[in-house]
């Protein structure tokens, strides 16, 4: 009974004192002298100043991204080595968890994709072609930076006929002397469709100019080295690319060391004010082919490129119209063959996720210029998002042989994970 | 032999006149809006130019060749961040041939490190979701306390790379504060009376700004972050909207008004076309006409519909 009553006693007269206390000591000194006042304007501002950087603290706190602490240098997990081991001979005290530390080196992992690209054909195409169904390819991409000094990437593809890497290289952006350094499997910097992956492709297939003159399929792709630098000018982008390789794909075949391939390429792009563009390029490349020592092939190209894009409506509207034309020569013991071939396409972007497209096609033979391939094509893409693409393609191809074939070929594109930006 | 000397005064000639007696720190920003800051702190030590326009959906830049060549001779990129850019500088950065801004560099700066960064997404998220940031909503330069925190680092990273302008640059920052302070004490009035006014946006660009002038998004016209409108999706915001009242639909300038015009003609909705960054309209020409412009666009609306 004594303690509620002696507590509520103390509250009874705290809470008096509280009432009275505060008021009365506010009161009964009305006559605070001026240096008193001061003081306490002093000591307010003070403690107004103390608050102030606590909340530009609490700001700066909230607004810090998380970042978790990379690496093992904080707090290296341990555990204890069992009782008796050092007395067998064993360790003693605490060892090293490495599982736990290494799972945060997790950061350093590349990014990574995967891309597939489901093509199904309909029509009569007596000399083969497509087949009615087919996971065309489907393509991992590994990439990352590598030091301060690199970067790397990695494309491997596994088609129905080959398991292969398309690309991996190192990249040395900022090489001595404004050089851009790669080196590695590479597709060959000759004009534009021949250094797009099979996603990038405008069209379900590659052109008639390329299944004849520059490497089929597979296109131009080897492995070596690729030299690029700037010519600085004050007039447009002016970029010239040399490449060597061991000259060994589908066009070249060295047999010997000495027996290299080389590619040169120059660019020239300029902007025509702020929505339109051209780019224009012109590309060679040497080395030696099947026909036995001495035998050299030579490529020649020339492409041009006009891009539209309306900048307030860039996500709508479209215009691309391309054009690349191949010159071949082929050394053979018979004598010198020379073959020419061209594409001609434009890309029509009228809504969202529309996608209209046209292209036409004429390539004579590598082997045989006097059997010559004509074709042209019309295309719909519809794009669900920027990770999958939807395609219908209408294909008339009149054959050297004299046969045309009339095909329509329908491909899914869907790509997961993170794919490095395209080039342009 | 006449000829050599000629060349040699020729190239000594050159050299002398390419020379910048004062030469300015050069600084290439990936939007308008960064752009505007760093020449508020950077007066006249700095050359800036940006790379994407205000009136440009800054998810979809296009990696042009002429970019490369602005990055090429750049002593600072200052970005966004968060993902927002991830599209099309990566590989502009690559092919610059310029140490000096490659990530990691000292001639990197990443404006959202030190800014407060909204949406931050908890737990897993997939593609399912749309075209999520996984960092964080990039759109944060629309809070004005966001704005001089960017200020701040470019002051810090500016000082850095120029320390005997360290004072000019501290005094410029200073000024854009108290300025900034005076303009938002203004801004924020404007807005008090409608605190809680519910809006309805296009995409996602707009959390700093709602959350700093007391707008509640209730809604937005694409289903999911850059996935266009779709019919239900956009039946059902009707509903919303009409449910809670909502009349007024801000719509990025990059964005097709057809959708939202319809949702507005169903709704009694008003729709601004509210342009997210400096040169989004001809009359943004800095970061203060930027809220003063979206600002007054806003109340006008506010006033005409009787939004609430």
């Amino acid at each position: 009974m004594r303690r509620p009553t002696s507590l509520r006693t103390v509250l009874l007269t705290a809470g008096l004192g509280l009432m009275l206390g505060i008021p009365s000591g506010a009161l009964a000194q009305p006559a605070a002298s001026a240096e008193e006042v001061e003081q306490l304007k002093s000591q307010i501002a003070a403690l107004q100043a103390q608050v102030n950087e606590l909340a530009a603290k609490v700001e700066a706190l909230q607004a810090a991204p998380v970042v978790p602490a990379p690496g093992p240098a904080t707090g290296a997990e341990t555990a204890a080595v069992p009782a008796g081991a050092a007395g067998a001979g064993g360790p003693s005290g605490n060892l090293p968890l490495y599982g736990g530390a290494a799972s945060r080196s997790k950061v350093f992992n590349p990014d990574i994709s995967a891309i597939g690209d489901f093509v199904g054909a309909i029509g009569k195409s007596p000399g083969g072609g497509e087949p009615s169904l087919e996971l065309h390819e489907a393509e991992f991409g590994f990439q990352a930076i590598v030091d301060p000094y690199a970067r790397a990437d990695f494309f491997l593809t596994y088609g129905p006929d080959e398991i292969g890497v398309e690309e991996a290289y190192i990249t040395f952006p900022t090489a001595p002397g404004g050089f851009l350094l790669k080196a590695g499997k590479l597709r060959d910097a000759f004009g534009k469709m021949n250094a797009m992956h099979i996603h990038m492709l405008p069209f379900t297939d590659r052109p008639l100019v390329t299944q004849n003159l520059t490497g089929g399929e597979e296109g131009l792709a080897d492995y070596g080295v690729s030299l690029a630098h700037l010519i600085p000018n004050p007039w447009l982008f002016l970029e010239a690319t040399g490449q060597v390789y061991r000259g060994q794909n589908e066009v070249f075949s060295g047999e010997t060391r000495a027996d290299l391939s080389y590619v040169g390429h120059l660019r020239a792009y300029r902007d025509l004010g702020d929505s339109s563009n051209v780019d224009l390029g012109g590309s060679i490349a040497y080395g030696s082919n099947d026909s036995g020592p001495g035998f050299h092939t030579r490529l020649l190209g020339v492409d041009a490129t006009y891009r539209w894009r309306p900048l307030r409506r860039a996500i709508y509207r479209r215009f691309l119209g391309r054009t690349e034309l191949v010159w071949s020569r082929l050394d053979e013991p018979i004598g010198a063959q020379n073959a020419f071939g061209l594409y001609v396409l434009a890309e029509y972007q009228f809504a969202r996720r529309w996608i209209a497209g046209g292209r036409f096609d004429y390539s004579e033979r590598a082997t045989d210029p006097s059997l010559v391939d004509k074709g042209a094509s019309l295309l719909l893409t519809y794009w669900p998002s920027e990770f999958s693409q939807i395609r219908g393609q209408y294909r008339r191809t009149h054959r050297g042989e004299g046969r045309t074939d009339n095909e329509f070929l329908f491909q899914f594109l869907f790509s997961i994970g993170a794919h490095g930006a395209h080039i342009f | 032999m006449t000829r050599m000397p000629t060349i040699a005064t020729l190239g000594l000639i050159l050299l002398v006149a390419v020379t910048p007696l004062h030469a300015a720190i050069r600084v290439v920003t990936t939007i308008e809006d960064l752009a505007t800051l760093t020449r508020e702190v950077g007066g006249d030590k700095v050359e800036v130019e940006a790379l994407a326009r205000g009136y440009q959906d800054p998810h979809f830049v296009e990696a042009k060749p002429s970019f490369i060549l602005k990055l090429h001779s750049a002593d600072l990129l200052v970005l966004v961040g968060r993902d927002l850019e991830i599209g099309w500088l990566p590989p502009l950065i690559q092919q610059s041939r310029n140490k000096k801004v490659q990530e990691g560099a000292a001639g990197y700066l990443d404006a959202s490190l030190t800014v407060r960064i909204l949406e931050m997404p908890t737990g897993q998220i997939t593609r399912a979701m749309g075209d999520v940031h996984p960092l964080g909503n990039p759109h944060y330069w629309l809070d004005p306390d966001n704005g001089r925190r960017v200020a701040a680092a470019i002051r810090d990273k500016l000082s850095a790379m120029s320390p005997d302008d360290t004072a000019y640059f501290a005094s410029r920052y200073d000024d854009f504060d108290k300025r900034l302070a005076a303009a938002a004490k203004r801004w924020d009035a404007l807005m008090a009376p409608y605190k809680g006014l519910k809006v309805v946006t296009y995409h996602r660009s707009w959390p700093n700004f709602a959350e700093r002038f007391g707008l509640e998004v209730v809604g937005y016209v694409e289903p999911r972050p850059g996935i266009p409108p779709s019919p239900s999706h956009t039946l059902e915001l009707i509903a919303t909207m009409k449910q809670l009242g909502v009349k007024i639909l801000l719509v990025e300038p990059y964005f097709d008004l057809k959708t939202p015009q319809s949702v507005a003609r169903n709704t009694g909705a008003k729709v601004l076309v509210m342009p997210p960054s400096v040169g989004g309209e001809k009359e943004i020409t800095d970061y203060f006409t930027l809220f003063d412009y979206d600002i007054g666009l806003l109340v006008a609306a506010i006033k005409e519909t009787g939004a609430h």
